[in-house]
């Protein structure tokens, strides 16, 4: 198949590449006023309170401040921060300002002055008196608490995904497939009943949150941010103001990184209140502690799986029980819960009965948001955690154990139709589904054969193996939406404007293959541009590992359709049919070779003699069938037994995500998703006191994986290919993520004999094990 | 207070406060590949190089850097510029947010180490911190532009 | 965010010391890397950077480290590496990075008291004694062991030479973070030193191990006992970072692997 692209398959280098590295001032507060506002925020020091009382006088003498909110004059219109297609299945439960701070951080007054040491100045003279109340700070009681996070009258449902503030629940999700769980689970000769714990993670993008804003000259409200989601910051910013959505253009420069963080609208109401109340620009960019403290983090989860099968390892049962942690806030509180379901269970479909039921639930920590995985990554640690657990008790090689049960090429998952709007009962296909070859492969990168379960090094190290396989989503079937449009430009050249909002990902270098491809051009004669909601037309944004699936599609039929244009106005022009028409690329010409032109002439004829025309082409992409990845990763360890620190020697891992469009930019991808799994797995917790206050608020205590803590990493691309993918690909973003915790705690119990169920595994945690063993 | 700084080796004349950092007066005087990144001098993304030396500016008293050189990404040259496309080549420009910090600290890095390893590179650079690549491919971009094999 | 009332560059010890008692609010500044981190107003900020206080001297019997020493200098020195091996280089290796410790100094470090401090643990077992401007010269050790911080000028550290062996351990889970524990060991003349820090509290020797085995020979058995003896003797806290208890059971096995490697 490969061997048929142009464009697609090569290892273009990003075409915003040597910008970056020059160092051109690119990103969003390079690109801010000088003489602009600066906004600062008040915020809550209680994990639960009411604001009683607000003097902000004295801060609004102070000389140099402009303006002062408190939530007594701000607009008061219900909206959710989950950057998520219109209707949003997050609960609006939050307004600019509330009278109510519901977690240690929430936003109580917004300063804005004309420089940030009077912004700062003005906060600390801001007076308020609060109820305090007792906080709800462990989700395994949110439910039966005394204290009540959110009121039914002061939320606004989209949809019913089981909001019942009155037990502190923002979304409940439940399914369940073939027979009755129960009844299976009673007949199976093995069966594994465990909980598995993940924590809440942050992103730690290394570009802080931050937006601009400014009113153009035409009276539109503009707002520049670091996000991955600008039609929907469009959306929800004028909801929040209660404007037309045709007042506010959002507009994307380069993103310092989001890995989800950036799929929620964290900054953008405040400068876009701030200039359209005073219309002045304003700018706001949080530093770390606000990053940390005020915005959103990965859904800590407690998850029950109970697994049975029989003596010769078929899988008959599966059961999942999540409870997840949606902080004070219902950002992406339903849609994560039944992500860590649906998106992992289908590994193995041929089980005679599946169960999931889940809550997330409202608590007094920092809101639970989008993070690269989204609840994929904790599903995906509990599942695989529970299948090697089996693997142990039946005395079976995980990897047999796996090649027995899991989903294969050509078969379908009846839970993974779930996930689609509107599919109806049809199953899903798997067009494409290489995780045997992953397995194989990797099992021969790793050196299993050797390696499993465990060597002994010496009588203080022990290293051992431990593997898993994980999928994901390429997008949200039935919801998302990307487009695009390409304009032939005089002197030959192309443009292609796409919405995708590349966050560092390389969306607009592989948009530009894709394009090229589908144009059938070399893609030297096209250039990018995104995103700016003026400008480019709709796409949903980065996140769901959307972007090379629907925005690629998308650009695949803009390209077609340009194609298609050029040709049939090469016919009109030689005055012949479009289907004698010919287009290398360089050439337009008649199939009998008499008529030729090339396409710079082509191109200018169009625009400067008659027929006058721009010639555009566009598509617009949406899908309900759907092409999950998959990935197979395999980690191999060394403990210390003295001292219970675990270094990671390899991880491989091996990917099947159709064509690779650029299999140098999916290399890059894939070793970085894979050490967010092992920060994740070894390194990396959010942690408050005990009355819910950030401890882990700076770069010294939450400690994402340094150069030193990462050995050596292989990953290796499966040949694939998805007939429903823009030339046969599918997504990487996420999927490269999941496998790293749960094969790292397989790794470490063959090491040691030791079982870690919480995340993560600490020196400490693995040592007092050891001790107690 | 004026101080006078070599900037990418042009001599210029700044006012500043004693108490600010060089990363806030080197972005107020228009150098704005300098990025802050953590608050707290933990991260690297903000290095330049101060006397050839990699520092972290937010860390750094600009009062300090009187009469001194200071790099930045902007002024690098010669040799050291092809760095930038060491990095491009193997696709780790990601975000990019932390690729001044890390191209200062590598030129920095090839000046000091007499006999560059892989080992001696990673220590030396750990304190880049970056969170899209997951450092494996820098590592080789960066080995590839030292001349250091495996 | 610290702000400065007044600011001065004083070119010696006596001018800055000078300063510093003619205001309440003078405060020295070091390497400012940590300083930075707090939120308050100094009323005179006394920047030592001109002060003649950034040199690594051979001053014959003894190794003289002036305390605006950057701690990649202390790292780096070919003069201390000489004389007292690796362990000046792994005490501070793993101390953010490269950027940070060419700001950062040791007399500032070892002035705070930093119980996290890893150089210091490994100055205490070297048995380096500091130099104060008006308090004059006295042992780390029991400047350590004051309460609060003398107003003075910390002017140098001093390491006498010897035919020192020693050995630097440290465990933390990434390689840039604090020590969940962090043990120097050191083998002379006088015998054998054992230092303790990020307990999490300040370094402290361990007197009754160090006793221990001054007695006996080196060897595995009476190395771990010795571990055994400093995890009694000390009292280890709970941190963020780890648990007394697990501290505990460290310094165990980080003491009988210091003593093992000097042994060596």
């Amino acid at each position: 198949m490969k061997d048929k692209f142009q464009s697609v398959g090569q290892n273009l280098s990003k075409v915003d590449g040597m910008g970056l590295v020059t160092g051109k001032p690119l990103y969003t507060d390079d690109l801010a006023p000088k003489d602009c506002l600066v906004i600062k925020i008040l915020r809550s020091p209680h994990a639960f309170a009411r604001i009683k009382g607000i003097n902000t006088e004295k801060a609004e003498k102070l000389v140099g401040v402009e303006v002062v909110f408190t939530h007594e004059n701000v607009p008061k219109h219900l909206y959710t921060r989950a950057g998520q297609s219109y209707p949003e299945p997050s609960v609006y439960d939050k307004y600019i300002l509330d009278e109510y701070v519901r977690y240690v951080g929430d936003e109580v007054a917004i300063v804005a002055a004309q420089s940030e040491e009077t912004a700062l100045k003005a906060l600390k003279l801001i007076k308020v008196e609060y109820e305090v109340y007792e906080p709800v700070l462990d989700m395994m009681k949110a439910q039966g608490s005394k204290s009540q996070i959110h009121f039914r009258e002061r939320c606004f449902l989209n949809m019913d995904k089981g909001f019942e503030p009155e037990k502190n629940i923002s979304a409940v999700y439940n399914f369940s497939v073939g027979e009755d769980v129960d009844e299976v689970l009673e007949n199976c000769h093995v069966v594994v009943k465990e909980r598995y714990k993940t924590q809440a993670q942050a992103h730690t993008m290394m570009e802080t949150y931050r937006a601009f804003s400014y009113i153009d000259q035409y009276g539109t409200l503009v707002i520049v941010s670091s996000t991955q989601i600008p039609f929907h910051v469009r959306r929800d910013v004028a909801l929040s103001l209660g404007i037309s959505a045709g007042k506010v253009r959002v507009i994307k420069p380069r993103i310092g990184g989001g890995f989800g963080g950036k799929q929620t609208v964290q900054v953008e109401f405040y400068p876009a209140l701030v200039t359209y109340k005073t219309g002045k620009p304003s700018k706001i960019v949080y530093d770390r502690k606000e990053t940390y403290q005020a915005t959103t983090s990965r859904h800590a989860m407690a998850l029950d799986v109970t697994l049975g099968s029989d003596l010769d390892g078929n899988i008959k049962a599966i059961d999942m029980n999540i409870i997840s942690d949606t902080g004070a806030y219902g950002e992406h509180a339903a849609t994560v819960l039944g992500a860590a379901g649906y998106k992992s269970l289908p590994l193995y479909n041929r089980v005679d009965g599946a169960r999931f039921t889940g809550k997330a639930v409202y608590t007094n920590h920092i809101p639970g948001g989008a993070f690269r995985g989204y609840g994929v990554t904790q599903g995906t640690f509990a599942l695989e955690s529970a299948v090697n657990e089996l693997a142990a008790k039946l005395n079976m090689d995980p990897l047999v154990l796996r090649e027995k049960n899991m989903i294969r090429k050509g078969e379908s998952s009846e839970i993974f139709n779930l996930t689609t709007v509107g599919v109806g009962s049809d199953p899903i296909p798997m067009d494409s589904c290489e995780l045997k070859y992953c397995i194989d492969k990797g099992k021969e990168l790793i050196d299993w054969g050797n390696k499993y379960p465990r060597k002994v090094i010496s009588p203080t190290k022990v290293r051992g193996v431990g593997m898993s396989i994980a999928m994901q989503g390429s997008g949200i079937p039935g919801i998302d939406t990307a487009s695009a449009t390409i304009k032939l430009s005089d002197g030959g050249t192309f443009t292609l404007l796409t919405g995708a909002a590349d966050i560092g990902t390389g969306a607009d270098t592989i948009l530009k293959q894709i394009a090229a491809e589908g144009l059938g051009v070399s893609y030297d004669i096209i250039t990018v541009f995104s995103a700016d909601t003026e400008l480019t037309p709709f796409d949903v944004g980065a996140y769901a590992s959307g972007t090379t699936y629907f925005s690629g599609n998308a650009v695949k039929m803009a390209a077609l359709d340009l194609r298609e244009k050029i040709l049939a106005e090469g016919a009109r022009m030689f005055e012949i049919n479009n289907e004698d028409v010919l287009f290398d690329g360089l050439e337009i010409s008649s199939k009998d070779g008499n008529k030729t032109i090339s396409l710079i002439d082509f191109s200018n004829k169009l625009i400067y003699k008659r027929p006058h025309i721009q010639l555009m082409g566009t598509g617009s992409y949406t899908t309900t069938d759907i092409a999950p990845p998959f990935v197979a990763g395999f980690a191999e360890v060394e403990v210390d037994l003295e001292t219970g620190k675990v270094d990671l020697l390899n991880f491989v891992e091996v990917i099947d995500c159709g064509t690779v469009i650029n299999p140098k930019l999916a290399r890059i991808q894939a070793e970085g998703g894979i050490v967010h799994g092992i920060g994740m797995a070894l390194f990396e917790e959010v942690k408050e006191t005990k009355k819910g206050k950030l401890i882990t608020n700076t770069m010294m205590q939450y400690k994402i994986p340094c150069r030193m803590d990462i050995n050596n990493i292989v990953v290796d691309f499966a040949e694939s290919y998805d007939k429903t993918g823009p030339y046969g690909a599918k997504s990487i973003g996420e999927v490269v993520t999941n496998p790293a915790p749960p094969a790292i705690v397989d790794a470490v119990f063959n090491a040691t004999g030791i079982r870690i169920r919480e995340l993560p595994i600490t020196p400490e945690k693995l040592k007092m094990a050891l001790i107690n063993k | 207070m004026i101080i006078n700084l070599h900037v990418n080796g042009i001599k210029k004349s700044f006012d500043i406060n004693p108490d600010e950092y060089l990363v806030e007066v080197l972005r107020r005087y228009g150098y704005l590949s300098v990025k802050k990144a953590c608050d707290t001098g933990s991260c690297g993304v903000c290095t330049v190089l101060v006397d050839d030396s990699p520092v972290l500016s937010c860390s750094y008293y600009a009062v300090r850097a009187n009469n001194k050189h200071i790099t930045t990404v902007e002024g690098i040259s010669g040799e050291d510029r092809s760095l930038g496309e060491f990095l491009v080549d193997e696709g780790v420009d990601q975000c990019g947010y932390c690729s001044p910090g890390l191209i200062l600290t590598v030129i920095a890095m090839k000046k000091e180490l007499e006999n560059p390893t892989k080992e001696s590179i990673v220590e030396y650079l750990t304190g880049n911190l970056c969170r899209c690549t997951g450092y494996v491919g820098q590592l080789r971009a960066i080995m590839r532009y030292m001349g250091v094999s495996e | 965010m610290i702000t400065f009332g007044d600011y001065i560059q004083p070119k010696s010890v006596d001018e800055a010391y000078e300063s510093l008692i003619s205001k309440k609010s003078a405060r020295l500044i070091g390497g400012g890397c940590f300083l930075r981190m707090g939120n308050r107003r100094i009323g005179l900020a006394i920047d030592l950077s001109q002060a003649g206080l950034d040199y690594i001297k051979d001053a014959g019997e003894e190794i003289e480290i002036g305390a605006m020493t950057s701690l990649r200098s202390f790292e780096t020195s070919e003069l201390l590496k000489e004389h007292f091996g690796y362990m000046i280089g792994d005490s501070v290796k793993h101390i953010i990075g490269v950027q940070l410790r060419n700001i950062a100094t040791i007399g500032a470090t070892v002035y705070s008291k930093y119980g996290f401090s890893d150089p210091i643990t490994a100055l205490l077992a070297l048995d380096a004694d500091i130099c104060l401007y008006q308090g004059g010269r006295m042992a780390l050790g029991d400047f350590l062991k004051e309460v609060g911080h003398r107003r003075d000028v910390l002017e140098k550290i001093i390491i006498k030479k010897s035919n020192k062996r020693g050995s630097f351990q440290t465990l933390r889970n990434s390689q840039v973070d604090y020590a969940i524990l962090s043990v120097a060991v050191v083998d002379d003349e006088k015998g054998i030193r054992i230092s303790i820090g990020a307990r999490p509290g300040r370094a402290a020797l361990a007197i009754k191990a160090m006793e221990y085995i001054n007695s006996k020979g080196l060897c595995e058995e009476i190395a771990s006992k010795a571990g055994e003896i400093a995890a009694e003797e000390l009292h280890y806290g709970s941190n963020n970072r780890g648990s007394g208890a697990y501290r505990k059971e460290l310094s165990k096995i980080l003491v009988k692997r210091a003593l093992l490697e000097v042994s060596k």
